[in-house]
């Protein structure tokens, strides 16, 4: 038999993160969605909260937990902010290549700091070419000395100007074969955080580029050696970040319910809540039906992962699943407010526009759905 | 070491108060389903204790009275930093008024070692008496300061608190040991961590029964309730709507006489 339900310790989790994200993030979005920035203070919350300790293990003070309790995490910060639940999911991205591949050196470096919110950490594999297609990485790293020498440009990176702990892949300036992946400090000699991006949605979440320009990198930061770097790249990528978006297009689909179903029930029209309304009634269905087929299929992942196994397929589907449920729940969400749908002091407007940008991030619908093809075929 | 007993209570969750129905034979709240939540006056009870724990040394202890699904909520307290907790869980206590609740609250106090003091919140988001922390503190042979906001001096022979009045407060030094109820104004009660919750894994919940305390069936529960709900009625609202014609100050008059007349403005 298969336990669909949560522990009550899991339960507690949920809880904790609500009120987290309700009574700590709730009230930084105006300012986020005003200015487009302002993620400091949703940064600080989320480290002095402990959610960057999740999975880290408890030797390297981390809380130990799993992907699981990640999820819910993730869920219920998403919930209420999409751009804060995206930087932490980012954060933990950025941390796991360091947990999986790192030396005990590097971890014992690094991970403390990033369990306690003194550092905050990046993935920069995107560059302008693209970031589906990692082999096309033009970004090239040379070794002289006790040193790597790194060149090039990443864009569309989430943490760019917060992290200052990035993992970065490159290839090999010689041998366009051999990729690699180090972890930059920010304060290294040749990083820098240049252009910043406005999005359309998830706003207050930091997006932008790095330069990295004859940036030194000392030779024992190379992170699970010279060659491996598409495996950390992928692995991270695959396993944390396609779980990551999972989250955000869970908790981002709770809410377009929530509010769907509060305005179903004070809007009248024809003399009655519009909750009477079969159509309204269809959409509100609609939304419950994503929703938890989207829970099935995020936490079914979560739970392979935390087992020990590879969840990068699975979660490729339920990335793919999610982010288009979510993309379908605030369109109906917008459309049961009709017109005040469009005014942006309802929420569903900010759902909307969130909504687009849980598409492209960690790999598009169609690279889910070519991911999930070569999965059947193999 | 400061031996503190905070009385908590689980209450329905708000959140879902609409699922909340009358049972028109009993009158008593249904609440089948709907989550069992810390009464949030009681948090702020807890939040005082967890306070006084963190300046100097002390073991705080929560006791709650419930059905068993109520261990979660005493599980949570333990998350929030509680050092031990009990549940009083027995089919004989279910019904209970202030007074009986009090006197079970009472016998299971009595049982623990010593206690320098006891915290209650001001009252239940569900029953709403006030009655349990002054009718405990009768039992206790207590002094009891209710409505405290600020535990100004907290240790020693005697406290100072200041404790709400309608246009102020009053300055209370009491002599301990003693019972205070706790007010929302009292301190805003920190979220639940994850850390917490994974330090409460070892620890353990208490759950006493009715042979536990010691006490005759028909001193708890509803048998030992003096006071029965009669009855309870849902407050039904009805929406109406009035187009106010005329300047702005006509409006304005007409709107202010119409409160006036509806009782709404005194």
């Amino acid at each position: 038999m298969i336990d669909f339900t949560f522990t009550d310790e899991q339960e507690l989790f949920r809880k904790a993160a609500r009120e987290f994200a309700e009574t700590q993030i709730a009230p930084l979005v105006p300012k986020m969605e005003e200015t487009g920035r302002d993620w400091d203070p949703a940064i600080k919350a989320l480290c002095d909260a402990e959610m960057m300790a999740i999975t880290i293990p408890e030797e390297y003070g981390g809380l130990g937990l799993g992907y699981v309790e990640r999820l819910i995490a993730l869920e219920e910060i998403a919930r209420v902010s999409v751009a804060t639940a995206m930087m932490m999911q980012v954060g933990a991205l950025g941390t796991a290549p360091i947990i999986v591949f790192g030396s005990e050196e590097q971890k014992k470096k690094y991970l403390p700091g990033l369990a306690s919110g003194k550092h905050f950490a990046t993935v920069a594999v995107t560059e302008p070419s693209g970031g589906s297609d990692p082999k096309g990485c033009t970004t090239t790293y040379k070794k002289q000395g006790d040193s790597y020498f790194l060149n090039g440009r990443k864009c569309f990176i989430t943490n760019s100007h917060i992290a200052d702990v990035q993992v970065v892949m490159a290839v090999d300036e010689e041998n366009p074969d051999s990729f690699s992946t180090f972890i930059v400090e920010s304060g290294m000699k040749g990083f820098k955080p240049t252009h910043e991006e406005h999005k359309v949605g998830m706003r207050g979440c930091n997006t932008g580029e790095i330069e990295l320009k004859d940036c030194e990198v000392p030779a024992e930061n190379l992170l699970g050696g010279e060659g491996k770097g598409m495996r950390v790249a992928m692995t991270a990528i695959g396993d944390v970040g396609r779980g990551g978006m999972v989250g955000c297009s869970l908790g981002l689909q709770q809410a377009c319910l929530e509010a769907s179903i509060k305005f179903a029930n004070e809007r009248i029209l024809y003399g009655k809540p519009i909750n009477r309304l079969q159509a309204i009634q269809f959409k509100l269905a609609e939304i419950k039906i994503d929703l938890d087929a989207g829970r099935l299929l995020g936490y079914r992942a979560a739970s392979i992962q935390d087992a020990g196994g590879r969840s990068s397929n699975e979660f490729a589907v339920a990335k793919y699943y999610t982010a288009e449920a979510a993309q379908r729940a605030a369109k109906m969400a917008a459309d049961i407010h009709g017109g005040y749908g469009c005014m942006e002091e309802f929420v569903v407007t900010r759902y909307l526009r969130d909504s687009f940008v849980l598409g492209p991030s960690a790999g598009t619908s169609d690279i889910m759905k070519v991911i999930i093809s070569r999965w059947v075929l193999s | 070491m400061l031996s503190i007993v905070v009385c908590v209570k689980a209450v329905p969750d708000l959140d879902e108060a609409d699922k909340i129905r009358i049972d028109p034979d009993t009158k008593a709240l249904t609440r089948h389903d709907i989550p069992l939540v810390i009464n949030p006056l009681d948090r702020n009870a807890l939040e005082a204790a967890l306070q006084i724990k963190e300046k100097g040394e002390a073991h705080i202890t929560i006791i709650s009275m419930g059905p068993p699904s109520a261990g979660n909520v005493v599980k949570e307290c333990l998350a929030l930093g509680v050092d031990q907790g009990i549940l009083l869980s027995d089919p004989a206590f279910a019904g209970a008024d202030a007074f009986a609740t009090a006197y079970t609250l009472y016998k299971a106090i009595d049982k623990l070692d010593s206690v320098d003091c006891v915290f209650c919140g001001r009252a239940s988001s569900d029953g709403a008496t006030e009655w349990v922390g002054p009718e405990l503190a009768t039992f206790l042979r207590m002094p009891v300061v209710t409505m405290v906001r600020e535990f100004v001096e907290a240790g020693g022979n005697s406290w100072k608190v200041k404790a709400d009045i309608e246009d102020g407060y009053r300055l209370v030094q009491v002599e301990m040991p003693a019972v205070f109820t706790v007010t929302h104004t009292a301190n805003t009660p920190r979220t639940l961590s994850f850390s917490g919750i994974i330090k409460a894994r070892k620890k353990e919940i208490t759950t006493w029964i009715l042979d536990d305390l010691g006490v005759a069936e028909e001193s708890v529960g509803l048998k030992g309730s003096p006071t029965i709900v009669s009855d309870l009625t849902v407050v039904e609202s009805k929406r109406t709507c009035q187009i106010i014609e005329g300047t702005l100050e006509e409006k304005a008059d007409i709107l202010i006489n119409k409160l006036i007349s509806s009782g709404v403005l005194l």
